[in-house]
């Protein structure tokens, strides 16, 4: 019964091998059916796991083999099946098969249409390695498995070196946050001998504490967080990431494979709840993050930009919840992320599909009545990410706030006040975008404007689907069912009693973001046309991004490239390594120069040489002999 | 009387003579005429000492080293050969291609 998790992990992998070793030769259908048809079984699977689970009420175990044994340590490749497993297996498997059928329209006319499927089974594969590993190990395995997959989807049209460039960037600055990760996986096999992050929960929760510092090891850990999360200051990736497909920057660069930090945390939640100081940390990296990221949203002017900022700010959002012990609110708020995101990001894709390839929101516009179901579906899901009720969004970030500000652990009101500007600036950037892009005047070219067309049933029918769940996700009481594994925290003294209030406010600050950028953009952003020099310092501040990657360029690639070139290279590589080489084998010429005089070739010489040496030897053994 | 440090005598003073004829005459069939002294003086040696120490190694060599006198000689005039009609001289100044 058990080895069904480990079918869930292989069905991806066998899409890949299928789709990447024969895929071209057998054709886009075999393609299609294949790379869609594995994950759609493996999400049956997960329900079928999900309904044992409920059926037995005990996690599943499924031991693969044992992967090394080190001295009395084993390490086993091993799958557990509990609740936030379940709730993150059915997302992973069941908005990746979604995402992998509107693939099917999207990537029609690509010529490596087979390939991409590969990728995109290869991701699942790594994502469900990650999600269903029993043991860090297996989870780091999946953790840079998807940062492979990633690297190859971001840079998949890689001709073009700007997208190529991007999957690089992506790959290291990941490698960054991996290195703390792994630090604090060194600091806890040293201590406690185990890797299965069951055991490390439970060794950190009962019992005496064991002798490391939960803060040191939470923040270590929440360093590989912020690398695969894109949180400040690691987040300059995930913009850039946008050179994929669309599809792959719905599925991972939204939906799936940045929640990965926040998941490990909810994860490790019996490190976090007994290290204060590193939760602390996570939270106020969490409102930084969403807040910053949401002022850059407001002003970007490239589809997928608004998105990708957007998704930094939420990733923060749910941040915030891990580090005021709300994990099972986090958790819930991924969730629904997952669903308005993927949605969002789809109908972008759908937008980007029927304007041939334009990403930039200002040749938009009056597309409303042009791709209505792309409308529709897109109103709904920029309804949810603001907050309007009721909505899948509303739920879960009401309830952030509001544990962001009654929490006993950590809450704040600053904390709160942070989190629902970034709320009031997310309602605003989002429905900024829907009305430059769908309201007002057209301003395509005229030649984009005639070929505007809705996109094919398989795209449309998976941003209904998606648009549904988006509406419907919150009503899911996703905390409730992960309170057993994740409990919430207790509220502050005194603050109970504004939890309705605050409900209002959380509602309030939703429509005004609407109220506010209608106000803004309507009538063809007039408006916002006239405001702009007025702001003019600020709006080149935040179009440049608060310069985060030119300052990471001058402050360490830029002295980097200096020291790699003027002493590893000059001094290092050139003058002592080729030096000495070179040196040497000057030396071996010289000296051969300075012998090949002796050869004259006068057999006279050599024959008074030949002399010398006989009358010498002679002269030498005489007394010898 | 005994003739034995005569012998010896001669035989160290063709071998000499030999070397100093490589060393010093320039033409090639001297130098070569000039070996073979050598060799007669060391031929002279082996006999006078294979008698005096009742052994046939001595004499056995002797033979040996007229065949191998003999072959060398027998490439030695053609290689002079071919270069005196290369550049019609037996000068052996005039042959130091093989300098390095």
């Amino acid at each position: 019964m058990t080895s069904l998790l480990t079918l869930i992990v292989l069905l991806p992998l066998a899409g890949f091998l299928a789709n990447g070793l024969f895929g071209n030769r057998l054709g886009n259908r075999f393609v299609s059916v294949v790379g869609c048809g594995l994950p759609l079984v493996a999400f049956a699977v997960t329900i079928q796991c999900f309904l044992d689970l409920q059926a037995g009420g005990t996690p599943l175990l499924d031991t693969v083999y044992r992967w090394a044994t080190i001295g009395e340590h084993t390490f086993d490749v091993a799958f557990r099946f509990d609740r936030l497993t379940a709730v993150m297996t059915l997302i992973v498997t069941g908005v990746g098969s979604l995402i992998h059928i509107y693939s099917t329209g999207y990537m029609k006319e690509d010529a490596s249409y087979a390939r991409y499927f590969s990728y995109l089974n290869l991701f699942l594969f790594f994502m469900l390695m990650l999600v269903l590993g029993r043991s860090l190990l297996v989870l780091f395995v999946g953790w840079e498995g998807v940062g492979l997959a990633s690297y190859l989807l971001i840079g998949f049209w890689f001709e073009d070196p700007d997208k190529a460039r991007a999957g690089k960037k992506a790959f290291i600055t990941n490698r960054i946050g991996d290195a703390g990760f792994l630090l604090g996986m060194f600091l806890l096999y040293q201590v406690l001998g185990t890797l299965d992050m069951d055991r490390i929960n439970a060794a950190f929760i009962d019992g005496p504490q064991p002798a490391v510092s939960a803060s040191l090891v939470g923040i270590l850990l929440f360093i590989g967080a912020c690398g695969k999360s894109a949180q400040i200051p690691l987040h300059v990736w995930l913009p850039d990431a946008m050179a994929g497909p669309t599809p792959v920057s719905a599925l991972i660069h939204a939906a799936t494979m940045v929640t990965a930090g926040v998941y490990m945390v909810a994860r490790l939640s019996g490190i976090f709840m007994h290290a204060p100081e590193a939760s602390a940390l996570v939270a106020a990296i969490g409102v930084f993050t969403a807040f910053f990221a949401a002022t850059v949203a407001i002003v970007q002017t490239d589809i997928k930009k608004v998105l990708a900022y957007s998704t930094i700010s939420q990733l923060g959002f749910m941040f915030v919840a891990m580090g005021v012990g709300a994990y099972a609110v986090g958790i819930f708020h991924l969730y629904t992320h997952a669903f308005f995101k993927a949605c969002l990001f789809l109908a972008a894709g759908s937008v980007i599909h029927a304007m041939g390839g334009e990403q930039d929101i200002r040749k938009m516009g009056g597309l409303a009545r042009r791709i209505p179901v792309t409308f529709g579906t897109f109103a709904v899901a920029t309804a949810a990410i603001a907050g309007l009720p009721p909505l899948a969004g509303f739920f879960s970030k009401d309830e952030i706030l509001w544990y962001a500000f009654a929490s006993d652990r950590g809450g704040a009101t600053l904390l709160f006040v942070v989190a629902a500007g970034t709320a009031l600036l997310t309602s605003f950037y989002m429905f900024r975008l829907l009305w430059l892009t769908f309201f007002g005047r057209s301003r395509m070219p005229a030649e984009t404007e005639r070929h505007v067309h809705e996109s094919p049933p398989s795209m449309t029918g998976v941003l209904v689907v998606l648009a549904v769940l988006s509406a419907v996700g919150g009503f899911v009481p996703v905390p409730h069912y992960l309170e057993a594994m994740l409990p919430l925290p207790e509220v502050v003294e005194g603050r109970a009693a504004l939890q309705t209030p605050l409900m209002f406010l959380s509602v309030a600050l939703g429509i005004a973001g609407l109220l506010g950028a209608a106000w803004m953009y309507g009538g063809n952003a007039e408006r916002a046309k006239r405001l702009a020099p007025t702001f003019a310092t600020l709006h080149r501040l935040l179009s440049g991004k608060y310069f985060v990657d030119e300052a990471y360029d001058r402050l360490i690639t830029r002295p980097l490239f200096w020291i790699s070139d003027r002493v590893f290279l000059r001094v290092g590589d050139r003058a002592l390594l080729d030096g000495s080489l070179h040196g040497l084998a000057g030396l071996g010429r010289r000296t051969a120069g300075t012998l090949a005089r002796i050869q004259t070739g006068n057999l006279h010489l050599y024959a008074w040489l030949a002399l010398i040496g006989i009358v010498a030897a002679l002269a030498w053994s005489w007394p010898h002999g | 009387m005994d003739s034995g440090p005569a012998l010896v005598a001669l035989g160290g003073g063709l071998f000499v003579l030999g070397l100093l004829g490589v060393i010093v005459r320039r033409n090639v069939l001297v130098m070569l005429m000039c070996m073979e002294l050598m060799l007669n003086g060391v031929n002279l040696l082996l006999v006078v000492f294979a008698q005096r120490g009742d052994s046939i190694a001595g004499g056995a060599l002797v033979l040996l080293v007229f065949v191998v006198a003999a072959a060398e000689i027998g490439i030695a005039i053609p290689i002079v050969l071919l270069l005196a009609r290369r550049r019609h001289t037996m000068e052996l100044d005039a042959y130091t291609e093989l300098q390095g």
